[in-house]
């Protein structure tokens, strides 16, 4: 399993790591790995502001739709457009090449409740 | 929970495996099933597919019961010829799909793995008197080998030249001293076809397709279920539960072409009745932008009212297009019709479009 140790993450899977006031946001190499080849990635408009926990967008792989969770609350500033062309990204480099969004925070703190690398990896193990 | 002979040979190539029609079966190996897919359109797939069903009939009345039950035409049919056909309920719906093969003194009949003990119950129910009705499923393993150079991987390996069986014939050779009935079928859309053999020969027989593959410089891969579906998907060919189940008949699925309407069989009074009444719905194939169908979601009209579902629906890796198969109502079955499908609870725009979505070079 490849983690991004300055990454956090969510049980569901989604990471979220610090880039300057913004975050950057996408899926664990675990959560790849585990829905193997990805098809298709269903992303949130620019702008729209989303709470911790609702879904972002959806991830298709060949077999099953995922919902895709907020890992924090924030306004939606930018989306990887790469991968509507190129949803194996994802697959490829889930945490540089296979981005899926960038926030602004609406409540900072709410990074303090993420797992951190270790912590996930202990989670996702456990799978 | 059955699992098939190969199932420790799936476990160690690394296979994703999940049930399917109560065996637990490889979903995709490490290659990915993406690639899976394409390895199989480019040179040869190997799949293994032991949990389908097959069923042996023979004696003097055998002839007029396979005719009677079956809704293709079969009695024109030399031995070793195979044929696709239906087996419908008395009100014309598709209990199951079938492969139907004339060997000398018997017939041979492929079934499904989910419907086996359905359709096992409507032969017996149907049986005659002189007529025996054996199931082999359990003795007989079923590969399948498929794709562009199937045929020549086969004639390296066989006794004999598949190459010289014509498409829907088979024939019996040896394997490494293997007994194998040869059906140039298959459910791809690719060239290849079928093996039935004895079940204890099964890994012996799939290590050396493999590795005479890797000798000879014939790209050979293993392909699980996921490819499978998808490859058949592209290739237009039907999968029960899906295209056809006990609630569809052949005419709203576009399968009149396998009724046999000259000849008596069991469903035809029904399918006849649909016929002169018109199908209520027809089965289309849709292109869809935006968006991933899946069985289940709806279909709507530009003007958003439903007018049909999707029974089948994914990312088709070779023609790269996002497309569903659905029963619309006959009025947006023309190709070129502009509809929606909801995704996601949000409608999407998809377009009728001809099926298959996918012909081979062989075939083109």
């Amino acid at each position: 399993m490849n983690i991004d140790k300055s990454a956090r993450y969510r049980t569901s899977h989604e990471f979220a790591r610090k880039d300057g006031a913004e975050f950057v946001a996408g899926i664990s190499d675990h959560a790849q790995e585990s829905l193997g080849d990805i098809v298709f990635v269903e992303l949130p408009e620019v702008g729209k502001t989303i709470k911790q926990g609702e879904t972002f967008g959806v991830v298709e792989s060949v077999k099953a739709a995922s919902d895709l969770y907020m890992p924090m609350s924030g306004r939606i500033t930018a989306v990887n457009g790469d991968l509507a062309g190129d949803p194996a990204l994802v697959n490829k480099d889930c945490y540089a090449k296979g981005w899926m969004i960038r926030f602004a925070p609406a409540n900072p703190p709410e990074w303090d409740g993420l797992l951190d690398a270790a912590a996930y990896e202990k989670e996702a193990g456990k799978e | 929970m059955n699992s098939t002979r190969l199932h420790d040979w799936h476990i160690a190539a690394g296979a994703k495996m999940a049930p399917f029609a109560g065996y637990e079966m490889p979903i995709s190996y490490p290659t990915g099933a993406l690639e899976e897919h394409l390895i199989c359109r480019r040179s040869v797939g190997l799949f293994d597919i032991d949990h389908m069903g097959q069923v042996e009939l023979s004696g003097p009345g055998a002839d007029a019961f396979v005719s009677r039950i079956v809704s293709a035409t079969v009695l024109d049919m030399k031995d070793w010829d195979a044929r696709y056909s239906l087996l419908l309920s008395d009100e014309g719906t598709v209990i199951d799909d079938l492969f139907v093969y004339r060997l000398p003194g018997q017939w041979w009949i492929v079934i499904n793995a989910g419907n086996r003990d359905v359709d096992l119950a409507w032969f017996k129910k149907h049986l005659p008197a002189g007529v025996t009705l054996v199931d082999k499923s359990d003795e007989t393993y079923m590969i399948a080998i498929q794709g562009p150079r199937a045929i020549e991987l086969m004639d390296a390996v066989s006794d004999r030249k598949v190459s010289g069986f014509p498409r829907f014939t088979s024939g019996e050779l040896k394997i490494a001293g293997i007994p194998v009935l040869f059906g140039r079928t298959g459910y791809t859309g690719e060239d290849g076809g079928e093996l039935f053999f004895p079940a204890e020969g099964a890994e012996r027989l799939w290590k050396l397709l493999l590795g005479e593959g890797e000798r000879l410089g014939i790209e050979t891969r293993a392909i699980g279920l996921a490819a499978r579906d998808s490859l058949r998907f592209e290739a237009g060919m039907p999968l029960h539960g899906h295209e056809i189940t006990p609630s569809i008949n052949p005419i709203e699925a576009g399968f009149k072409w396998a009724c046999g309407l000259e000849k008596d069989f069991i469903g035809k009074q029904a399918v006849e009745a649909v016929m002169a009444a018109g199908a209520k719905r027809r089965l289309v194939g849709l292109e869809i932008t935006g968006g991933v169908p899946r069985e289940g979601y709806e279909v709507q009209s530009t003007a958003g009212e439903g007018i049909g579902e999707c029974v089948a629906g994914m990312f088709c890796p070779t023609v790269k297009k996002y497309a569903a198969n659905a029963f619309v109502a006959p009025a947006f079955a023309k190709l070129g019709t502009a509809v929606k499908v909801v995704i996601h609870g949000r409608p999407r725009d998809a377009i009728v479009v001809k099926r298959p979505l996918y012909v081979p070079a062989y075939r083109r």
